[in-house]
């Protein structure tokens, strides 16, 4: 059946083209950004081998710091974000993007998104200077204290309050008690940025290693990105911003984590592609190679078409976040339910396809599955972000 | 030469033909074919043909100028497969005589062009077909039996794939024509689908006599003209993005949000669902239309292809349940013979049946998977038993 065309689609292009078009933004990568890929990818061929990274959540320092330094201060990941009066490189939630596709592909133990994007945004919506220029040179990190299963769109009910303050303190001293559960990228922050209750409501500064303050690493489903518990006592704190500034603050720093985490799931999913594809060209059974089977491709074509659609739907989140569009909450909702599944498919996938080594501890894919997965239920769910799209775009609840 | 000199250049170009050619007074067909002698009707083809040997993406400047001036069109609707198939093969495989004496009249509408290349024995299996084509001097004539063809009711020529050499193996003994759909022999019969309607037909071809001066491509070389000709099937998938809610889903938007009797919690799910995949297969259209702006049509076509089918089906099976008790009548079983395929423009029971032949023409689902997995993937091919077989001894 060859001879059908898309007929309706010639007309559309003659008679209404001007009209048909919505205007969409570049979802290509730019040169530059093709560039800064390259950058990223070359440091973590070398550096975050599958063995080293499976290597390493078996030791006490779950996190590669060494790592991190080297992107923060060789390729400039740290203060991508930051404008470049603060010391940062002023480039674009496009540029973020790119580095969390790379650091997804290798499910690397960086705190990439929760200190150059979560906290960044945060402290960039608040104006805290000094902050933003210690992240920006990547001698410091900082983590945003949620939990990591936080949903963008819902006000994360405070779990820290004010306490009174102590007999020695200064006027004006703040002191928080408390504790969040599941936090990500804490674990190596010198920095938490702290949402409490009190009056007033707000963001608050601790220095991770302060008094009081106590941080027990979590035995996490996904050990690339160990989290940790938190407790506060009392812990002196400095008020970066109070009321609707603060919840804005949060707010934001959420959606432009969930909208780059799609992206992190995106270059997960394509690189779990990428190595099964391989795998299966050499794997010989019944004297083919196992990827000459039809059930087989059709399952890899699937798969190659899912990744295309995150993609697309990933560069759209994107590039609305960097062009601070009006569409951008339905973009991230987009982008996070699309991503997340795929990279779960995509984990799930490159462990079938594998066969019994896949299913091994040696062989990486489990590290691909459980990042995919501890992803997906982290910063809104598919089904949170859905809800949230019915919400945006009028298509109410039963 | 930036692409804002170029388009204010092209859009002079377009004033000064409508200050010559007045749109509202000039009779249609005269209109038409001064705007392609003037260059205007595809303008990234050659020179002399209608074009201007432009890059591809200059096209809109020049079709919103005429639209915003409302000018008379060649009607592109009524040749669909003319413009987006027959045209480019035309250009690419034909000779001098053929661009020279096809091209004009198939702009400008006065020749509509088909496609027979289907048969009831070759379907995905495309160069299998039966179709023989004998020389006698000058001419060829033809007996076989094609199926499947669109606009073949209207049509005054088509592509026509053909064996020439029942000998050889089956993708080097074919050969490709351009036939005059008037010619003696040519009978062609409404073929009705599932929607009631016959929007295709089958064409019969009984001593059909060709000139070998309309042969398209060498002798022999009819499969890779063929395969030409299918690339642009592919992309043809529409030049531009719709708007948000442009598509199929649409109509279930529409419906759920007039209907707050109809919704559960379970059809909720499915129509988010259904939403987010149409909105980010929106998104990956474009996205595949930014990157083939400057280059060719790729096997990448064949995922946007793999898409759509499933979601019209997946939308149009959902909008039957919204429904409710409307789902359970249809508009009209009569047989009719529309011009064009027209997928969304009946009732919903209609788009149910349509969405269905989706993953069926223009390559099966199982087709484009087997092209994604080896083309794209590089994954090793189908074995195959048929290669190197003379044609005349494969198994059917």
């Amino acid at each position: 059946m060859t001879e059908v065309t898309r007929a309706a689609d010639v007309t559309e292009q003659a008679e209404d083209a001007a009209a048909a078009r919505s205007r969409l933004p570049d979802l290509t990568y730019t040169e530059a950004e093709t560039d800064l890929r390259s950058a990223v990818r070359s440091v973590l061929e070398e550096r975050a081998t599958a063995a080293a990274v499976l290597a390493r959540t078996e030791t006490p320092d779950t996190y590669d710091i060494g790592l991190w330094r080297t992107l923060a201060s060789q390729v400039g990941c740290a203060g991508l974000l930051i404008p470049e009066a603060h010391g940062g490189a002023g480039a674009s939630f496009r540029e973020a993007a790119v580095v969390c596709e790379e650091i997804g592909r290798a499910v690397a133990p960086v705190p990439f998104i929760g200190s150059a994007v979560i906290a960044t945004a945060a402290l960039l919506e608040l104006g805290v200077a000094d902050l933003l220029g210690q992240l920006a040179a990547g001698a410091t990190t900082a983590a945003l204290a949620v939990p990591f299963e936080s949903v963008p769109m819902v006000r994360p009910e405070p779990t820290v309050r004010l306490a009174g303050p102590g007999a020695s303190d200064q006027p004006g001293t703040y002191r928080l008690t408390g504790s969040v559960k599941g936090v990500a990228d804490a674990l190596p922050a010198d920095w938490l940025i702290i949402p409490a209750d009190g009056v007033p409501y707000g963001v608050y500064l601790v220095a991770a290693d302060a008094e009081g303050v106590r941080r027990t690493p979590v035995t996490s489903l996904d050990m690339t990105r160990q989290l940790a518990d938190l407790e506060l006592d009392g812990v002196q704190a400095r008020l970066l911003g109070a009321g609707p500034a603060a919840e804005k603050a949060v707010a934001t720093a959420l959606r432009a984590g969930a909208a780059m985490l799609a992206a992190e799931q995106l270059g997960l999913a394509e690189r779990a592609l990428d190595i099964t594809l391989a795998y299966v060209k050499q794997r010989y059974q019944f004297a083919r190679p196992v990827g000459s089977f039809q059930a087989l491709k059709h399952r890899f074509a699937d798969w190659w078409v899912a990744v295309t659609q995150a993609r697309a739907a990933s560069r759209y989140a994107a590039a609305c976040l960097a062009a601070d569009d009006p569409d951008m909450a339905v973009a991230v909702a987009l982008a996070k339910s699309v991503c997340s599944d795929t990279a779960v498919l995509a984990g799930q996938e490159m462990i079938q396809l594998h066969g019994g080594i896949g299913f091994t501890w040696e062989h990486p894919a489990h590290l691909y599955l459980k990042r995919a997965k501890s992803s997906a239920l982290a910063l809104g769910t598919a089904d949170r972000h859905r809800a949230a799209l019915a919400a945006l775009v009028n298509l109410p609840p039963a | 030469m930036s692409e804002a000199d170029l388009a204010e250049g092209l859009r002079a170009q377009v004033r000064e033909f409508l200050s010559q050619h007045d749109p509202a007074t000039t009779e249609r067909l005269e209109f038409v074919r001064a705007r392609f002698d003037a260059g205007l009707a595809w303008v990234h083809y050659p020179v002399g043909l209608g074009g201007q040997g432009l890059p591809r993406i200059a096209q809109k400047v020049v079709d919103a100028e005429f639209a915003a001036a409302g000018a008379p069109t060649n009607r592109p609707e009524r040749n669909g497969i003319g413009l987006g198939m027959a045209a480019p093969t035309i250009l690419a495989f034909g000779d001098d005589e053929q661009r020279a004496r096809w091209l004009k009249p198939l702009w400008t509408g006065e020749d509509i062009w088909c496609q027979l290349f289907s048969e009831p024995g070759a379907g995905s299996d495309l160069a299998n077909l039966a179709t023989r084509a004998v020389r006698d001097g000058d001419h060829w004539v033809v007996n076989g039996q094609k199926v499947w063809t669109s606009s073949a009711h209207i049509a005054s020529r088509a592509m026509l794939v053909t064996r020439t050499d029942p000998d050889l193996p089956k993708h080097k003994g074919l050969t490709y024509f351009g036939v005059d759909m008037t010619s003696p022999g040519v009978e062609v019969r409404p073929l009705r689908q599932a929607t009631g309607e016959a929007e295709f037909n089958e064409v019969f071809l009984t001593d059909v006599v060709i000139p070998d001066t309309d042969r398209i491509g060498e002798v022999g070389q009819g499969w890779q003209v063929a395969t030409g000709t299918l690339m642009n099937e592919r992309v043809a998938l529409g030049a531009f993005a719709l708007p948000r809610e442009g598509g199929m889903i649409g109509f279930s938007a529409k419906t759920w949000r007039e209907h707050p009797e109809r919704r559960t919690a379970g059809l909720h799910d499915r129509l988010l669902r259904l939403w987010a995949a149409a909105e980010v297969s929106r998104l990956a259209g474009e996205r595949l239309r930014q990157q083939l702006a400057a280059g060719q049509p790729g096997p990448e076509g064949s995922g946007a292809k793999l898409v759509y089918a499933r979601l019209n089906q997946e939308i149009a099976d959902l909008q039957l349940e919204l429904l409710g008790g409307d789902g359970l009548r249809y508009s009209d079983w009569t047989m009719h013979r529309p011009d064009s395929a027209d997928f969304y423009g009946r009732d919903s029971g209609y788009r149910y049946l349509r969405s269905k032949g989706n993953s069926i023409e223009g390559g099966t689902s199982e087709i484009l998977r087997n092209i994604v997995a080896e083309r794209v993937l590089g994954l090793p091919p189908e074995i195959r038993l048929d290669k190197d077989k003379p044609w005349k001894d494969l198994p059917r």
